[in-house]
Protein backbone atom coordinates (compact mmCIF):
# COMPACT_ATOMS: atom_id res chain seq x y z
CA UNK A 1 0.00 0.00 0.00
CA UNK A 2 1.29 3.40 -0.89
CA UNK A 3 -0.05 6.84 -1.52
CA UNK A 4 -1.85 9.60 0.34
CA UNK A 5 -5.47 10.41 -0.44
CA UNK A 6 -6.80 13.70 0.94
CA UNK A 7 -10.57 14.13 1.08
CA UNK A 8 -11.29 17.82 0.57
CA UNK A 9 -14.14 19.48 2.38
CA UNK A 10 -16.49 22.09 1.02
CA UNK A 11 -19.68 23.58 2.32
CA UNK A 12 -22.08 25.71 0.31
CA UNK A 13 -19.58 26.02 -2.51
CA UNK A 14 -16.62 27.05 -0.36
CA UNK A 15 -13.55 24.97 0.25
CA UNK A 16 -12.73 24.92 3.98
CA UNK A 17 -9.49 26.51 5.17
CA UNK A 18 -8.83 23.27 7.06
CA UNK A 19 -8.72 21.41 3.74
CA UNK A 20 -5.74 23.49 2.59
CA UNK A 21 -4.00 22.78 5.90
CA UNK A 22 -4.67 19.07 5.50
CA UNK A 23 -3.14 19.19 2.02
CA UNK A 24 -0.09 20.86 3.59
CA UNK A 25 0.15 18.04 6.15
CA UNK A 26 -0.04 15.48 3.33
CA UNK A 27 2.70 17.26 1.36
CA UNK A 28 4.86 17.30 4.48
CA UNK A 29 4.37 13.55 4.98
CA UNK A 30 5.16 12.86 1.34
CA UNK A 31 8.46 14.67 1.72
CA UNK A 32 9.46 12.00 4.23
CA UNK A 33 8.46 9.17 1.94
CA UNK A 34 7.89 9.80 -1.76
CA UNK A 35 4.51 8.44 -2.78
CA UNK A 36 1.53 9.51 -4.89
CA UNK A 37 -0.57 12.32 -3.43
CA UNK A 38 -4.12 12.82 -4.68
CA UNK A 39 -6.86 15.12 -3.43
CA UNK A 40 -10.45 14.01 -3.97
CA UNK A 41 -13.24 16.55 -3.89
CA UNK A 42 -16.84 15.40 -3.52
CA UNK A 43 -19.43 17.88 -4.75
CA UNK A 44 -22.27 18.24 -7.19
CA UNK A 45 -19.91 20.30 -9.36
CA UNK A 46 -16.37 19.32 -8.33
CA UNK A 47 -14.80 21.22 -11.24
CA UNK A 48 -15.28 24.46 -9.27
CA UNK A 49 -12.71 23.28 -6.70
CA UNK A 50 -9.95 22.26 -9.09
CA UNK A 51 -8.31 25.70 -9.21
CA UNK A 52 -8.11 26.33 -5.42
CA UNK A 53 -6.75 22.79 -4.89
CA UNK A 54 -4.04 23.08 -7.54
CA UNK A 55 -1.21 23.43 -5.03
CA UNK A 56 2.46 22.48 -5.23
CA UNK A 57 2.95 18.88 -4.16
CA UNK A 58 -0.52 17.73 -5.26
CA UNK A 59 -0.08 15.36 -8.19
CA UNK A 60 -3.69 14.65 -8.94
CA UNK A 61 -7.11 16.06 -8.22
CA UNK A 62 -9.93 13.53 -8.34
CA UNK A 63 -13.33 14.96 -9.15
CA UNK A 64 -16.08 12.91 -7.54
CA UNK A 65 -19.52 14.08 -8.63
CA UNK A 66 -22.18 13.27 -6.03
CA UNK A 67 -25.93 13.85 -6.21
CA UNK A 68 -26.15 16.07 -3.13
CA UNK A 69 -24.84 19.58 -2.65
CA UNK A 70 -24.52 18.97 1.09
CA UNK A 71 -22.40 16.56 3.05
CA UNK A 72 -24.25 13.26 3.37
CA UNK A 73 -22.66 10.49 5.40
CA UNK A 74 -23.82 7.47 3.35
CA UNK A 75 -22.72 9.10 0.09
CA UNK A 76 -19.35 10.15 1.50
CA UNK A 77 -18.64 6.77 3.07
CA UNK A 78 -19.48 4.86 -0.11
CA UNK A 79 -17.44 7.19 -2.33
CA UNK A 80 -14.35 7.20 -0.09
CA UNK A 81 -14.50 3.42 0.37
CA UNK A 82 -14.78 2.91 -3.40
CA UNK A 83 -11.85 5.27 -4.01
CA UNK A 84 -9.81 3.46 -1.38
CA UNK A 85 -10.73 0.14 -2.95
CA UNK A 86 -9.46 1.28 -6.33
CA UNK A 87 -6.28 3.00 -5.15
CA UNK A 88 -5.29 1.24 -1.93
CA UNK A 89 -3.80 4.35 -0.31
CA UNK A 90 -1.64 3.97 2.78
CA UNK A 91 -3.14 7.11 4.31
CA UNK A 92 -6.51 8.81 3.94
CA UNK A 93 -6.50 12.32 5.42
CA UNK A 94 -9.33 14.73 6.02
CA UNK A 95 -9.80 17.77 8.29
CA UNK A 96 -10.96 17.05 11.85
CA UNK A 97 -14.24 18.80 11.16
CA UNK A 98 -17.83 18.15 12.18
CA UNK A 99 -18.42 16.46 8.81
CA UNK A 100 -15.42 14.19 9.41
CA UNK A 101 -16.73 13.29 12.88
CA UNK A 102 -19.81 12.12 11.03
CA UNK A 103 -18.20 9.75 8.53
CA UNK A 104 -14.43 9.20 8.90
CA UNK A 105 -14.68 6.65 11.76
CA UNK A 106 -17.33 4.76 9.78
CA UNK A 107 -15.04 4.60 6.73
CA UNK A 108 -12.34 3.12 8.96
CA UNK A 109 -14.64 0.48 10.46
CA UNK A 110 -16.19 -0.52 7.13
CA UNK A 111 -12.85 -0.61 5.33
CA UNK A 112 -10.99 -2.40 8.10
CA UNK A 113 -8.62 0.58 8.36
CA UNK A 114 -6.73 2.04 11.30
CA UNK A 115 -7.98 5.40 12.50
CA UNK A 116 -6.80 8.33 14.61
CA UNK A 117 -8.67 11.61 15.05
CA UNK A 118 -7.63 15.18 15.83
CA UNK A 119 -4.04 14.47 14.77
CA UNK A 120 -1.60 17.37 14.81
CA UNK A 121 1.59 15.62 13.75
CA UNK A 122 2.16 12.76 11.36
CA UNK A 123 5.48 11.20 10.37
CA UNK A 124 7.26 7.99 9.55
CA UNK A 125 9.41 6.22 12.11
CA UNK A 126 11.24 3.68 9.97
CA UNK A 127 8.45 1.75 8.29
CA UNK A 128 5.82 2.77 10.80
CA UNK A 129 3.36 5.59 10.32
CA UNK A 130 3.14 7.55 13.58
CA UNK A 131 0.39 10.00 14.47
CA UNK A 132 0.42 12.36 17.46
CA UNK A 133 -2.72 13.63 19.21
CA UNK A 134 -3.56 15.16 22.58
CA UNK A 135 -5.32 13.76 25.64
CA UNK A 136 -6.67 15.15 28.90
CA UNK A 137 -7.32 18.66 27.50
CA UNK A 138 -3.77 18.87 26.18
CA UNK A 139 -1.97 17.84 29.38
CA UNK A 140 -0.46 14.87 27.56
CA UNK A 141 0.45 14.11 24.00
CA UNK A 142 -0.04 10.59 22.69
CA UNK A 143 1.92 8.87 19.94
CA UNK A 144 0.03 6.11 18.19
CA UNK A 145 0.78 3.68 15.38
CA UNK A 146 -1.24 1.15 13.42
CA UNK A 147 0.37 -2.30 13.37
CA UNK A 148 -1.11 -4.60 10.76
CA UNK A 149 -3.18 -1.91 9.01
CA UNK A 150 -2.71 -1.47 5.27
CA UNK A 151 -4.65 1.78 5.26
CA UNK A 152 -5.07 4.40 7.97
CA UNK A 153 -7.67 7.19 8.24
CA UNK A 154 -6.40 10.38 9.91
CA UNK A 155 -8.49 13.44 10.72
CA UNK A 156 -6.17 16.43 11.01
CA UNK A 157 -6.39 19.28 13.53
CA UNK A 158 -6.59 22.77 12.03
CA UNK A 159 -4.18 25.68 12.48
CA UNK A 160 -1.13 23.41 12.58
CA UNK A 161 0.24 23.00 9.06
CA UNK A 162 0.24 26.39 7.27
CA UNK A 163 -1.56 26.23 3.92
CA UNK A 164 0.64 26.12 0.81
CA UNK A 165 0.56 29.09 -1.48
CA UNK A 166 2.51 27.95 -4.50
CA UNK A 167 0.30 27.00 -7.44
CA UNK A 168 0.83 23.97 -9.63
CA UNK A 169 -0.87 22.10 -12.45
CA UNK A 170 -1.83 18.69 -11.10
CA UNK A 171 -3.43 16.01 -13.25
CA UNK A 172 -7.23 16.10 -13.04
CA UNK A 173 -9.26 12.91 -13.15
CA UNK A 174 -12.85 11.88 -12.54
CA UNK A 175 -14.20 9.10 -10.39
CA UNK A 176 -17.73 7.77 -10.47
CA UNK A 177 -19.08 7.35 -6.96
CA UNK A 178 -21.23 4.26 -6.44
CA UNK A 179 -24.94 4.89 -6.20
CA UNK A 180 -26.09 4.59 -2.61
CA UNK A 181 -29.26 5.21 -0.67
CA UNK A 182 -28.98 8.33 1.48
CA UNK A 183 -30.52 7.61 4.87
CA UNK A 184 -30.43 11.22 6.05
CA UNK A 185 -32.13 14.11 4.26
CA UNK A 186 -30.89 17.69 4.43
CA UNK A 187 -33.76 20.04 5.27
CA UNK A 188 -31.92 23.35 5.59
CA UNK A 189 -29.46 25.46 7.50
CA UNK A 190 -30.02 27.75 10.46
CA UNK A 191 -27.59 30.66 10.47
CA UNK A 192 -25.72 31.36 13.72
CA UNK A 193 -27.36 33.98 15.92
CA UNK A 194 -26.33 37.51 15.03
CA UNK A 195 -24.11 39.15 17.61
CA UNK A 196 -26.63 40.85 19.83
CA UNK A 197 -24.52 43.58 21.32
CA UNK A 198 -20.97 42.60 20.49
CA UNK A 199 -18.97 41.28 17.62
CA UNK A 200 -16.22 39.15 19.11
CA UNK A 201 -14.65 38.68 15.69
CA UNK A 202 -13.84 42.41 15.69
CA UNK A 203 -12.83 42.83 19.34
CA UNK A 204 -9.18 43.78 20.01
CA UNK A 205 -9.25 42.99 23.73
CA UNK A 206 -11.09 39.93 25.00
CA UNK A 207 -11.61 38.59 28.51
CA UNK A 208 -12.84 35.01 28.24
CA UNK A 209 -14.16 32.93 31.12
CA UNK A 210 -14.32 29.15 31.32
CA UNK A 211 -15.37 26.21 33.39
CA UNK A 212 -13.71 27.45 36.60
CA UNK A 213 -16.44 30.11 36.76
CA UNK A 214 -18.81 27.52 38.11
CA UNK A 215 -21.90 29.47 39.13
CA UNK A 216 -24.14 31.78 37.15
CA UNK A 217 -23.96 34.39 39.90
CA UNK A 218 -20.19 34.62 39.52
CA UNK A 219 -20.32 35.65 35.87
CA UNK A 220 -21.26 39.21 36.83
CA UNK A 221 -17.90 39.81 38.52
CA UNK A 222 -16.15 39.17 35.22
CA UNK A 223 -18.63 41.18 33.17
CA UNK A 224 -17.95 44.14 35.43
CA UNK A 225 -14.18 43.61 35.28
CA UNK A 226 -14.22 43.37 31.48
CA UNK A 227 -16.23 46.60 31.37
CA UNK A 228 -13.75 48.46 33.57
CA UNK A 229 -10.79 47.18 31.55
CA UNK A 230 -12.31 47.97 28.19
CA UNK A 231 -12.32 44.29 27.26
CA UNK A 232 -15.10 42.37 25.51
CA UNK A 233 -16.45 39.45 27.52
CA UNK A 234 -16.37 36.02 25.88
CA UNK A 235 -16.48 32.44 27.12
CA UNK A 236 -15.65 28.84 26.39
CA UNK A 237 -18.31 26.25 25.64
CA UNK A 238 -19.39 25.17 29.16
CA UNK A 239 -20.51 28.70 30.07
CA UNK A 240 -22.69 28.97 26.95
CA UNK A 241 -24.02 25.42 27.45
CA UNK A 242 -25.32 26.52 30.84
CA UNK A 243 -26.97 29.53 29.23
CA UNK A 244 -25.03 31.92 31.47
CA UNK A 245 -23.80 33.83 28.41
CA UNK A 246 -25.39 33.77 24.94
CA UNK A 247 -23.91 31.60 22.15
CA UNK A 248 -22.74 34.78 20.42
CA UNK A 249 -20.15 35.08 23.22
CA UNK A 250 -18.74 31.58 22.74
CA UNK A 251 -15.20 31.33 21.36
CA UNK A 252 -13.93 28.16 19.69
CA UNK A 253 -14.63 25.66 16.95
CA UNK A 254 -18.40 25.81 17.26
CA UNK A 255 -18.41 29.49 18.18
CA UNK A 256 -16.50 32.58 17.19
CA UNK A 257 -12.91 33.08 16.13
CA UNK A 258 -11.47 36.24 17.68
CA UNK A 259 -9.81 37.27 14.43
CA UNK A 260 -8.90 40.86 15.39
CA UNK A 261 -7.88 40.15 18.98
CA UNK A 262 -4.56 41.54 20.22
CA UNK A 263 -4.79 40.75 23.93
CA UNK A 264 -6.68 37.69 25.20
CA UNK A 265 -7.16 37.23 28.93
CA UNK A 266 -8.26 33.62 29.54
CA UNK A 267 -9.66 33.18 33.04
CA UNK A 268 -10.38 29.65 34.25
CA UNK A 269 -10.07 28.11 30.77
CA UNK A 270 -8.18 24.82 30.57
CA UNK A 271 -7.37 25.04 26.88
CA UNK A 272 -9.23 22.17 25.19
CA UNK A 273 -8.60 21.90 21.46
CA UNK A 274 -12.10 23.09 20.56
CA UNK A 275 -11.57 26.36 22.40
CA UNK A 276 -8.00 26.91 21.28
CA UNK A 277 -8.94 26.74 17.61
CA UNK A 278 -10.78 30.05 18.08
CA UNK A 279 -7.96 32.00 19.75
CA UNK A 280 -4.56 30.38 19.30
CA UNK A 281 -3.49 32.96 16.69
CA UNK A 282 -3.73 35.83 19.22
CA UNK A 283 -0.23 37.28 19.80
CA UNK A 284 -0.72 38.16 23.48
CA UNK A 285 -2.48 35.46 25.45
CA UNK A 286 -2.58 35.83 29.22
CA UNK A 287 -3.77 32.74 31.04
CA UNK A 288 -5.08 32.61 34.60
CA UNK A 289 -5.76 29.14 35.95
CA UNK A 290 -5.47 27.34 39.27
CA UNK A 291 -4.09 24.22 37.59
CA UNK A 292 -0.45 24.83 36.67
CA UNK A 293 -0.66 21.90 34.23
CA UNK A 294 -3.53 23.44 32.21
CA UNK A 295 -2.81 23.30 28.48
CA UNK A 296 -3.70 26.98 28.04
CA UNK A 297 -0.32 27.91 29.59
CA UNK A 298 1.34 26.19 26.64
CA UNK A 299 0.28 28.94 24.26
CA UNK A 300 0.25 31.88 26.67
CA UNK A 301 2.78 34.71 26.68
CA UNK A 302 2.06 35.38 30.34
CA UNK A 303 0.77 32.88 32.86
CA UNK A 304 -0.75 33.37 36.31
CA UNK A 305 -1.33 30.33 38.50
CA UNK A 306 -4.07 31.62 40.79
CA UNK A 307 -7.68 31.38 41.86
CA UNK A 308 -9.61 33.26 39.16
CA UNK A 309 -12.02 34.90 41.59
CA UNK A 310 -9.30 36.22 43.88
CA UNK A 311 -7.25 37.46 40.97
CA UNK A 312 -10.25 39.12 39.29
CA UNK A 313 -11.06 40.90 42.53
CA UNK A 314 -7.46 42.08 42.95
CA UNK A 315 -7.27 43.18 39.31
CA UNK A 316 -10.41 45.31 39.60
CA UNK A 317 -8.79 48.06 41.64
CA UNK A 318 -6.18 48.68 38.93
CA UNK A 319 -8.74 49.74 36.35
CA UNK A 320 -11.10 52.61 36.82
CA UNK B 1 -39.32 -0.07 22.52
CA UNK B 2 -35.93 0.85 23.72
CA UNK B 3 -33.23 3.53 23.65
CA UNK B 4 -29.75 2.32 24.48
CA UNK B 5 -27.22 4.88 25.73
CA UNK B 6 -23.54 3.87 25.76
CA UNK B 7 -21.73 5.89 28.43
CA UNK B 8 -18.09 6.18 29.40
CA UNK B 9 -16.44 6.67 32.71
CA UNK B 10 -14.15 9.49 31.68
CA UNK B 11 -10.70 9.95 33.20
CA UNK B 12 -9.43 13.15 34.81
CA UNK B 13 -5.77 13.66 35.73
CA UNK B 14 -4.96 15.36 39.01
CA UNK B 15 -2.56 18.29 39.21
CA UNK B 16 0.43 16.18 40.25
CA UNK B 17 -0.06 13.40 37.76
CA UNK B 18 2.78 11.15 36.66
CA UNK B 19 3.12 8.69 33.85
CA UNK B 20 3.03 4.95 34.33
CA UNK B 21 6.43 3.24 34.28
CA UNK B 22 5.94 2.05 30.67
CA UNK B 23 5.07 5.61 29.58
CA UNK B 24 1.90 4.49 27.82
CA UNK B 25 -0.68 5.87 30.25
CA UNK B 26 -1.02 8.08 33.30
CA UNK B 27 -0.22 6.36 36.61
CA UNK B 28 -3.44 4.95 38.06
CA UNK B 29 -3.17 6.72 41.41
CA UNK B 30 -3.41 10.10 39.65
CA UNK B 31 -6.55 9.29 37.67
CA UNK B 32 -10.09 10.01 38.83
CA UNK B 33 -13.14 8.81 36.96
CA UNK B 34 -16.44 10.55 36.37
CA UNK B 35 -19.39 10.03 34.02
CA UNK B 36 -18.39 11.70 30.75
CA UNK B 37 -20.05 15.10 30.29
CA UNK B 38 -21.54 14.57 26.80
CA UNK B 39 -22.92 11.22 27.94
CA UNK B 40 -24.86 12.98 30.71
CA UNK B 41 -26.64 14.97 28.00
CA UNK B 42 -27.23 11.83 25.92
CA UNK B 43 -28.77 10.08 28.93
CA UNK B 44 -31.00 13.05 29.69
CA UNK B 45 -32.16 13.14 26.05
CA UNK B 46 -33.03 9.44 26.26
CA UNK B 47 -34.94 9.89 29.53
CA UNK B 48 -36.93 12.80 28.10
CA UNK B 49 -37.97 10.81 25.02
CA UNK B 50 -38.81 7.76 27.08
CA UNK B 51 -40.88 9.76 29.59
CA UNK B 52 -42.79 11.53 26.84
CA UNK B 53 -43.64 8.12 25.38
CA UNK B 54 -45.00 6.76 28.65
CA UNK B 55 -45.68 3.06 29.14
CA UNK B 56 -43.69 0.52 27.22
CA UNK B 57 -40.53 2.54 26.90
CA UNK B 58 -37.16 1.70 28.26
CA UNK B 59 -33.93 3.67 28.36
CA UNK B 60 -30.88 1.55 29.19
CA UNK B 61 -27.36 2.84 29.92
CA UNK B 62 -24.55 0.51 28.91
CA UNK B 63 -20.80 0.72 29.40
CA UNK B 64 -17.65 -1.20 28.56
CA UNK B 65 -15.29 -1.18 31.52
CA UNK B 66 -14.11 -2.83 34.72
CA UNK B 67 -16.13 -2.79 37.95
CA UNK B 68 -15.52 0.93 38.54
CA UNK B 69 -17.56 1.72 35.39
CA UNK B 70 -20.64 0.83 37.46
CA UNK B 71 -20.29 4.23 39.14
CA UNK B 72 -21.09 5.88 35.80
CA UNK B 73 -24.04 3.54 35.24
CA UNK B 74 -25.44 4.15 38.74
CA UNK B 75 -25.11 7.87 38.18
CA UNK B 76 -27.41 7.42 35.19
CA UNK B 77 -29.80 5.14 37.08
CA UNK B 78 -30.06 7.68 39.90
CA UNK B 79 -31.86 9.94 37.41
CA UNK B 80 -34.04 7.34 35.74
CA UNK B 81 -34.16 3.97 34.05
CA UNK B 82 -34.46 0.61 35.73
CA UNK B 83 -31.47 -1.43 34.67
CA UNK B 84 -28.04 -1.19 33.07
CA UNK B 85 -25.53 -3.40 31.28
CA UNK B 86 -21.77 -3.51 31.78
CA UNK B 87 -19.39 -5.51 29.62
CA UNK B 88 -15.98 -6.57 30.79
CA UNK B 89 -13.65 -9.47 30.34
CA UNK B 90 -10.30 -10.27 31.86
CA UNK B 91 -8.78 -10.63 28.38
CA UNK B 92 -9.47 -6.91 27.67
CA UNK B 93 -6.91 -4.19 28.26
CA UNK B 94 -7.85 -1.31 30.50
CA UNK B 95 -7.46 1.31 27.74
CA UNK B 96 -9.39 0.16 24.69
CA UNK B 97 -9.39 2.06 21.41
CA UNK B 98 -12.72 3.42 20.09
CA UNK B 99 -12.90 0.73 17.41
CA UNK B 100 -12.69 -2.02 20.01
CA UNK B 101 -15.30 -0.40 22.25
CA UNK B 102 -17.61 0.06 19.27
CA UNK B 103 -17.35 -3.60 18.31
CA UNK B 104 -18.38 -4.67 21.81
CA UNK B 105 -21.16 -2.07 22.08
CA UNK B 106 -22.63 -3.19 18.75
CA UNK B 107 -23.19 -6.68 20.14
CA UNK B 108 -24.92 -5.27 23.22
CA UNK B 109 -27.16 -3.00 21.13
CA UNK B 110 -28.15 -5.97 18.95
CA UNK B 111 -28.78 -8.17 21.97
CA UNK B 112 -30.95 -5.49 23.57
CA UNK B 113 -32.89 -4.89 20.35
CA UNK B 114 -32.60 -1.11 20.52
CA UNK B 115 -34.74 1.26 18.42
CA UNK B 116 -32.37 4.19 18.87
CA UNK B 117 -28.88 4.73 20.25
CA UNK B 118 -27.84 8.02 21.80
CA UNK B 119 -24.31 8.58 23.02
CA UNK B 120 -21.97 11.47 23.79
CA UNK B 121 -20.31 13.17 20.83
CA UNK B 122 -16.90 12.96 22.45
CA UNK B 123 -15.31 12.18 25.77
CA UNK B 124 -13.45 14.87 27.63
CA UNK B 125 -10.45 12.62 28.39
CA UNK B 126 -9.24 11.48 24.96
CA UNK B 127 -11.66 13.43 22.74
CA UNK B 128 -11.66 10.78 20.03
CA UNK B 129 -15.18 11.67 18.80
CA UNK B 130 -15.03 8.26 17.18
CA UNK B 131 -16.89 5.65 19.21
CA UNK B 132 -20.51 6.52 18.36
CA UNK B 133 -20.04 6.67 14.60
CA UNK B 134 -17.85 3.54 14.69
CA UNK B 135 -20.71 1.81 16.52
CA UNK B 136 -23.14 2.92 13.80
CA UNK B 137 -20.83 1.44 11.16
CA UNK B 138 -20.58 -1.84 13.08
CA UNK B 139 -24.38 -1.97 13.18
CA UNK B 140 -24.84 -0.73 9.61
CA UNK B 141 -27.18 1.95 10.93
CA UNK B 142 -27.72 5.54 9.77
CA UNK B 143 -26.03 8.09 11.99
CA UNK B 144 -25.63 11.78 12.73
CA UNK B 145 -22.77 13.30 14.74
CA UNK B 146 -22.82 16.38 16.98
CA UNK B 147 -26.58 16.61 17.48
CA UNK B 148 -27.85 19.72 19.32
CA UNK B 149 -31.61 19.24 18.92
CA UNK B 150 -33.67 16.09 18.59
CA UNK B 151 -37.32 15.36 17.88
CA UNK B 152 -38.24 11.70 18.10
CA UNK B 153 -40.97 9.50 19.50
CA UNK B 154 -40.33 5.84 20.10
CA UNK B 155 -41.46 3.91 17.07
CA UNK B 156 -41.10 6.83 14.64
CA UNK B 157 -39.64 5.93 11.25
CA UNK B 158 -37.25 8.84 11.53
CA UNK B 159 -35.92 11.54 13.81
CA UNK B 160 -35.59 15.21 13.01
CA UNK B 161 -32.29 16.55 14.32
CA UNK B 162 -30.00 19.53 14.17
CA UNK B 163 -26.27 19.12 13.99
CA UNK B 164 -23.88 21.84 14.97
CA UNK B 165 -21.34 22.81 12.31
CA UNK B 166 -18.31 25.08 12.50
CA UNK B 167 -18.89 28.67 13.53
CA UNK B 168 -22.31 27.97 15.06
CA UNK B 169 -24.07 27.15 11.77
CA UNK B 170 -26.76 24.49 12.26
CA UNK B 171 -27.97 21.91 9.77
CA UNK B 172 -31.49 20.54 10.07
CA UNK B 173 -31.90 17.01 8.81
CA UNK B 174 -34.03 13.94 9.05
CA UNK B 175 -32.47 10.57 9.79
CA UNK B 176 -34.06 7.18 9.32
CA UNK B 177 -34.33 5.02 12.43
CA UNK B 178 -33.01 2.89 13.98
CA UNK B 179 -30.04 5.23 14.08
CA UNK B 180 -27.06 6.22 16.19
CA UNK B 181 -26.98 9.88 17.18
CA UNK B 182 -23.99 11.41 18.95
CA UNK B 183 -25.06 14.16 21.31
CA UNK B 184 -23.35 17.50 21.87
CA UNK B 185 -23.13 19.06 25.33
CA UNK B 186 -25.79 21.71 25.89
CA UNK B 187 -28.64 19.94 24.04
CA UNK B 188 -30.67 19.93 27.27
CA UNK B 189 -30.32 20.60 30.99
CA UNK B 190 -29.50 17.27 32.66
CA UNK B 191 -31.59 16.80 35.80
CA UNK B 192 -30.05 16.45 39.21
CA UNK B 193 -30.34 13.13 40.95
CA UNK B 194 -32.42 13.24 44.12
CA UNK B 195 -31.09 11.57 47.26
CA UNK B 196 -33.88 9.05 46.87
CA UNK B 197 -32.82 8.46 43.28
CA UNK B 198 -29.22 7.87 44.33
CA UNK B 199 -30.36 5.40 46.98
CA UNK B 200 -32.69 3.57 44.59
CA UNK B 201 -29.94 3.35 41.97
CA UNK B 202 -27.93 1.17 44.34
CA UNK B 203 -30.69 -1.45 44.16
CA UNK B 204 -31.20 -1.41 40.39
CA UNK B 205 -29.72 -4.38 38.54
CA UNK B 206 -26.58 -4.06 36.44
CA UNK B 207 -26.18 -7.03 34.17
CA UNK B 208 -22.52 -7.95 33.68
CA UNK B 209 -21.60 -9.61 30.41
CA UNK B 210 -18.35 -11.23 29.32
CA UNK B 211 -17.23 -11.36 25.70
CA UNK B 212 -18.43 -14.95 25.34
CA UNK B 213 -21.94 -13.85 26.33
CA UNK B 214 -21.87 -11.62 23.24
CA UNK B 215 -20.38 -14.19 20.90
CA UNK B 216 -17.07 -12.33 20.84
CA UNK B 217 -13.50 -13.42 21.47
CA UNK B 218 -10.56 -11.33 22.64
CA UNK B 219 -9.08 -11.64 19.17
CA UNK B 220 -12.32 -10.51 17.54
CA UNK B 221 -12.20 -7.34 19.62
CA UNK B 222 -8.50 -6.69 19.01
CA UNK B 223 -9.12 -6.99 15.26
CA UNK B 224 -11.17 -3.80 15.54
CA UNK B 225 -8.38 -1.83 17.21
CA UNK B 226 -8.14 1.72 15.82
CA UNK B 227 -4.52 2.27 16.81
CA UNK B 228 -1.86 1.25 19.30
CA UNK B 229 -0.45 3.67 21.88
CA UNK B 230 3.33 3.91 21.57
CA UNK B 231 3.90 6.43 24.31
CA UNK B 232 2.46 9.41 26.15
CA UNK B 233 4.49 12.42 27.16
CA UNK B 234 4.15 15.90 28.58
CA UNK B 235 4.23 18.35 25.69
CA UNK B 236 7.06 20.84 25.47
CA UNK B 237 5.57 24.07 26.71
CA UNK B 238 5.72 27.50 25.16
CA UNK B 239 7.77 29.96 27.14
CA UNK B 240 4.99 31.65 29.12
CA UNK B 241 6.41 34.14 31.59
CA UNK B 242 4.96 33.12 34.94
CA UNK B 243 3.79 35.93 37.20
CA UNK B 244 4.32 34.89 40.80
CA UNK B 245 3.60 36.21 44.24
CA UNK B 246 0.44 36.91 46.22
CA UNK B 247 -2.83 37.63 44.40
CA UNK B 248 -2.24 41.35 45.01
CA UNK B 249 1.31 41.18 43.60
CA UNK B 250 0.15 39.15 40.63
CA UNK B 251 -2.72 41.56 39.91
CA UNK B 252 -0.45 44.59 40.09
CA UNK B 253 2.07 43.12 37.65
CA UNK B 254 -0.69 41.80 35.38
CA UNK B 255 -2.38 45.22 35.26
CA UNK B 256 0.93 46.81 34.21
CA UNK B 257 1.38 44.24 31.46
CA UNK B 258 -2.19 44.61 30.21
CA UNK B 259 -1.98 48.41 30.14
CA UNK B 260 1.32 48.26 28.26
CA UNK B 261 -0.08 45.79 25.71
CA UNK B 262 -3.22 47.89 25.25
CA UNK B 263 -1.11 51.00 24.79
CA UNK B 264 1.05 49.28 22.21
CA UNK B 265 -2.02 48.00 20.36
CA UNK B 266 -3.89 51.30 20.48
Amino acid sequence: MSGILVIAEQRRGELSAATLETVAAAVSLRRQRPQPLAVAVLARDPEAFVAPLSLAGVEEIVKVAIPTEEFQSDVFEAAVLALAGERSPAVIMTPHSVDAWGYAPAVAVRGGFGCATDVFEVRYDGEDLVAVRAAYAGKLHVEVDFPGRQTVVLTMRGNVYPPLQQNARPRVSSFTAPGVEARTVHLGYIEPPAAEDVDLAQAEFVLAIGRAVNEEGKVEQFRALAGRMGFTLGCSRPIADQGWLPRSRQIGQSGKTVGACKVYLAMGISGAAQHISGMQHVPNVIAVNKDSEAAIFGLARYGVVADVFELAEALRSHFT
Amino acid sequence: MKIVVPVKQGAILDEDFELRADGKAAAAQHVEYVLNECDEYAWEAALQIAEACGEGFEAVPISVGPKRAEDALRRCLARGGNRAVRVWDEVLEEELSPGEVARILARVVSKEGADLVLTGGLASDHAFAQTGISLAAELGWPHVAVVTALEYSLGDAGARVRRELEGGLLEVLEVRCPAVLTIQAGINAPRYASLRGVRQAQEKPIEVLALADLGLSGGGVTAARSFRVRRMYRPARGCAELIEGSAADQALRLAEIIKALMGAAG
